[in-house]
């Protein structure tokens, strides 16, 4: 038992992370994921580990295809992340990083409900720390991010405790929608991968890690997430309204975004809406394209803010208007952050062309022209913000005249691994296509297809330039750039909102007062000065065990 | 042989006791007690694995037949609480020599072994006794021998302590005397077993009822049930930390083992829920206790006082099991009795290394103790979290069934409670790790510079590991103890 307790690629990981600090040479730790990626590759499909605990059986680890398909993407990524933090000083970081990787692999690995939920509070407390070695000014953001996902746990154990009251099976595999604790699972799901209204902790607390920490972030929990609804979810009809919902909610923020690694962050949100949709349509091809798209968005969206990073790491700065013209000292991050913005927007040839249009494709295949529409019309709207804003405004606009250079060597192979794979899995789709839970027959490069979305690709491109030169007037003063941004937003708010936040505000202020007056009140009795809280003398002592014998006594005189 | 084990593990720490008066080492009278607590390990476990095998032991004392002798009768339940209470005096003691050495000074240490042993032996004949008067001077035994635990203490407060809790305790033993002589005025009989037989056929009630009151009271005083409780904390905030750590792992749970006993095996169910109201006082005062004592916690400013107030909370949590009264809630009772005296024992012994180092309980110093003392700051916080209930520690496993038995019931409303007043443990548990964990360190906080004595570090280490085993491997504590609720409590026809 002990033996198949450890070797698994999730424990291993999470054991090997605690002694990191310990070791010397940093170069060695990216042999762990290879260790873990070993063990995973030595189990077969179908294969369960069960632990008999009180009177459940655990499944600890279950294999099959899609759990092998999710935990080989973060073994992969955790891989490229070891060598481009080598030169993070803070060891205590990427330790916490293992922990919060091999929590993940456990979700994705566990079989039943209980085990998957203690590593899902795992990765909670794990993520947290990684945004808590970001700054001192990460604290807040740290305590926010862990809020939402504590209630989220909390949501989630709720719904568990009461399907499985229900169902009698701890199992985790499709949850039948006709009970309401199946929502409560949902939304606890939800809240991970950022669903509305909760939404904003992804900008909020990815951005406040350190260079290397927002890249741990990005990849593991929303996509654990995505993982757990489609085995438990897929086909929901809700999700599909939520994923739309996230999809432009990303879109709209990240262009009016100024800070690099809060655009890429909204777009971890339309991303992740665009799986989510996809699991909610449920059908073979589509839980493909949810599967293949977090696959590969996780090592785009893992080279775009290594690239990302990288110039944070260089310059120390992240604003898109402080930045600009790091095409000249800074090609190799330029070239693997192009290479990251064009898988992104599913250029062809790259990674997101061949996952991407396996859910579009899906839509077309249930007939569902709408949604086929705000979908094409929403990866018009991703090339825009991610794929051209963020490589244009950082490495190219006016040259804001920085001192940098390219990153270290660790960092620049780690970009140059990933940007290859993105290349790689672009060109050969077949190898990506064959590890996916059900079979594809679908294949991407027809002319048509291909033709078809150079064509919204340029044409969008074409936009974005028209609506530069119409921006340009406000990019000359770089000031005015970020205040008409915060302006912009700020009307749409008081178009809308304002008499609700003022209201909220008001109530909200009455609350502390209220909470700071009960507080005080419960100090006045219960503090070390107070009634209760001091120590009493011994006659008081004697007076209550006499009421409470005299009334007891008094009691049975009379009844 | 064997088959006097109910008498001699009663005997072997009366007698270490006798010993260490006489002889006067400090060294030596360690290594009595250690030895006098590792044989009652060995009795206790040999007893239990006799009764789980086959049933529960009458044992007639000196020969004379129940009902007229005195009878010690050994079942699951009692075996159980046995093999806690001498597993956890046998690892207190293994920690005991530096911190004592520490702390007090060294002509009071052969006193403190002494009594301890004592303590220890009152506990156990408790425990095993099946007489009503008989519990009541073992009951006396430790009480007289924890007084003077109490008093040896270094803060001068702990002579007043010792003296309030002298008092209490006092009141509570007469109060339970009184409950006993009407019950013997009533049936005719002290012996347990024959008064639950004879207790059926009364047909004056009221005195009977009466009696109940009492025993009920006086118990509850030895419980520290909210809002008798204000003895505890003073008691526990000023006596030495092993003693802290050992009454808070022992003595208040027979006091609570007492209860139970009377409760379902003596009145029996017909008499105690004759009127629901009795219950409905029990259960009242135990949520006032997770309330009230956790609140109080949080505002204090001792990190002895504090956990003794939670102490008082956590009596809260196993009185509501008692009060909820069906099967989860009666083994929600029974594990939390073990759970707790684990985290307690855990946390103090923790505290213990902290005061031995520092000679401040004041919960100021604890800040930055995850810089100056990691281990013994990491020990402290996993304890702690399990105090709140933290799924995989044992603080969960209990509170899981308290919360099944309270579902069981459709009493929402304690379900509710149970998660509130977790939270307010979150609060206070909250503010020790904060301070551990987030603050600088003031200076010359270390008054003694040499290394922690390496046995307080391990036994440590060890607790605080037992409170993760024990949530999760829960053969020992949660199994053992749903058989002897079958077994013992709900043997008759109760529900």
């Amino acid at each position: 038992m002990i033996t198949n307790f450890l070797f698994h690629p999730g424990i291993i990981l999470i054991l090997f992370g605690l002694f990191i600090p310990k070791i010397k040479n940093r170069a060695i730790i990216p042999i762990i994921p290879i260790l873990s990626f070993i063990v995973l590759l030595s189990y077969q499909d179908g294969m369960q580990t069960i632990i008999n605990y009180h009177s459940y059986e655990l499944i600890f680890m279950s294999i099959d295809k899609l759990s092998r398909l999710f935990s080989f993407i973060f073994i992969l990524i955790l891989f490229a992340i070891s060598i481009f933090s080598i030169n993070q000083d803070n060891r205590k970081e990427i330790a916490s990083a293992y922990i919060y990787v091999g929590a993940s692999i456990s979700v994705v690995l566990s079989g039943d409900l209980i085990t998957l939920f203690i590593f899902w509070e795992v990765m909670a407390i794990a993520s947290t720390i990684i945004i808590w070695y970001g700054s001192p000014k990460s604290y807040a953001a740290g305590i926010r991010y862990l809020s939402i996902h504590l209630l989220g746990g909390t949501i989630l154990l709720i719904g568990i405790i009461g399907y499985v009251n229900t169902s009698g099976s701890i199992v985790f595999s499709f949850i039948n929608p006709d009970s309401i604790y199946a929502y409560f699972i949902l939304a606890g799901f939800l809240i991970n991968a950022g669903a509305p209204p909760f939404s904003s902790w992804i900008p909020d607390a990815y951005p406040s890690a350190s260079w290397s920490g927002t890249v741990i972030l990005s990849a593991f929990t929303t996509k654990t997430a995505v993982f757990v609804l489609i085995k438990g979810f897929a086909g929901y009809e809700i999700l599909i309204y939520v994923g739309i919902f996230m999809i432009f909610y990303g879109i709209i923020y990240a262009i009016l975004e100024n800070d690099m690694r809060r655009i890429l962050s909204y777009s971890i949100v339309n991303q992740v809406g665009f799986m989510i949709v996809a699991v909610g349509v449920g059908t073979e091809i589509a839980i493909n394209g949810a599967s293949s798209h977090a696959f590969t968005h996780i090592i785009y969206k893992a080279l775009l803010l290594m690239s990302a990073g990288s110039v944070f790491y260089i310059t120390g700065k992240t604003k898109c208007t402080d930045l600009g013209g790091l095409y000249k000292t800074m090609p190799i991050t330029m070239i693997c952050g192009i290479i990251g913005a064009l898988s992104i927007s599913a250029f062809p040839f790259t990674s997101g062309f061949i996952s991407k249009s396996l859910t579009v494709q899906s839509t077309i295949y249930e007939d569902m022209r709408l949604l086929w529409f705000l979908l094409t019309m929403a990866s018009a709207g991703v090339f825009l913000h991610a794929g051209i804003k963020f490589p244009w405004f950082v490495f190219f606009q006016k040259d804001a005249k920085l001192k940098a250079k390219d990153p270290p060597t660790s960092m620049k192979i780690a970009m140059i691994l990933l940007s290859f794979l993105c290349i790689f899995i672009g060109v050969f789709p077949g190898l990506l296509y064959s590890i996916l839970p059900y079979s594809v027959n679908y294949v991407p490069y027809t002319i048509d297809h291909i033709s078809s979305q150079l064509q919204l690709l340029l044409f969008s491109g074409l936009a974005f330039f028209i609506l530069l030169k119409y921006l340009k007037r406000t990019l000359t003063i770089t000031l005015d750039f970020d205040w008409f941004w915060r302006k912009f937003s700020q009307l749409i708010i008081n178009e809308f909102n304002l008499h609700l936040i003022k209201n909220i505000s008001i109530s909200f202020n009455k609350c502390t007062k209220l909470i700071n007056k009960s507080i005080e009140t419960l100090h006045k009795h219960n503090g070390p000065s107070g009634i209760l809280g001091r120590s009493w003398p011994t006659g008081n002592m004697a007076l209550w065990t006499t009421i409470l014998l005299g009334s007891f006594l008094l009691f049975y005189l009379f009844w | 042989m064997t088959e006097h084990l109910p008498a001699i593990q009663v005997m072997i720490p009366i007698v270490g006791s006798l010993l260490i008066m006489l002889i006067r080492n400090n060294t030596l009278n360690w290594l009595i007690g250690v030895l006098s607590c590792l044989s009652v390990v060995f009795c206790s476990i040999t007893l239990y694995s006799k009764v789980a095998i086959s049933g529960a032991i009458s044992y007639a004392m000196g020969g004379w037949e129940p009902p007229v002798g005195i009878e010690y009768r050994i079942d699951e339940l009692n075996a159980l609480f046995i093999v806690m209470i001498s597993l956890a005096s046998c690892i207190i003691i293994l920690y005991a020599k530096n911190s004592l050495n520490n702390e007090i000074r060294a002509n009071k240490i052969s006193v403190f072994y002494s009594m301890y042993l004592l303590c220890l032996a009152g506990l156990i004949g408790i425990l095993s006794t099946g007489d009503a008067f008989n519990a009541f001077v073992f009951l006396e035994i430790s009480s007289l021998a924890t007084y003077i635990m109490i008093s040896i203490g270094q803060d001068k407060r702990a002579l007043v302590a010792a003296y309030q809790y002298l008092i209490m305790g006092t009141i509570g033993a007469t109060l339970y005397v009184i409950g006993v002589g009407l019950i013997f005025v009533i049936t005719g009989s002290l012996n347990l077993v024959d008064i639950a037989s004879r207790i059926n056929d009364i047909e004056l009630m009221r005195p009977l009822y009466a009696s109940l009151a009492f025993i009920t009271v006086g118990i509850a005083l030895k419980i520290a049930l909210f809002p008798l409780h204000a003895w505890l904390p003073n008691a526990y905030a000023y006596s030495p930390s092993v003693g802290t750590a050992f009454l808070a792992s022992t003595a208040t749970k027979v006091a609570i083992y007492l209860l139970l006993k009377y409760l379902y095996l003596v009145f029996g169910y017909n008499i105690i829920y004759s009127n629901p109201l009795f219950m409905i006082v029990i259960i009242a005062l135990s949520l006032a206790a997770m309330f009230g004592a956790s609140i109080i916690a949080i505002f204090q400013s001792n990190i002895k006082k504090l956990f003794a107030y939670s102490s008082v909370a956590q009596i809260g949590y196993i009185t509501l099991g008692l009060g909820i009264a069906n099967y989860n809630g009666l083994i929600g009772s029974t594990v939390h009795i073990i759970n707790h005296s684990i985290i307690k024992a855990a946390i103090f012994l923790a505290i213990g290394c902290v005061v031995y180092k520092t000679k401040e309980t004041s919960i100021k110093k604890l800040a930055g103790l995850g810089r100056t003392m990691p281990l013994i700051a990491t020990c402290l916080t996993i304890s702690s979290i399990s105090l709140i209930g933290v799924p995989g520690t044992v603080g969960f496993i209990s509170k899981w069934y308290l919360v099944l038995g309270a579902i069981e019931q459709g009493w929402w409303l304690v379900v509710i409670s149970l998660a509130i007043s977790s939270l307010l443990a979150l609060i206070y548990v909250g503010r020790v790790i904060e301070l551990i964990w987030f603050h600088e360190p003031e200076k010359n906080i270390i008054v003694i510079k040499e290394k922690l004595p390496k046995e307080m570090v391990i036994i440590t280490i060890i607790l605080t590991l037992a409170t993760i085993y024990f949530g999760i491997d829960i053969r020992l504590t949660a199994d053992l103890a749903k058989v002897a609720v079958e077994n013992v409590l709900l043997a008759g026809d109760i529900l």
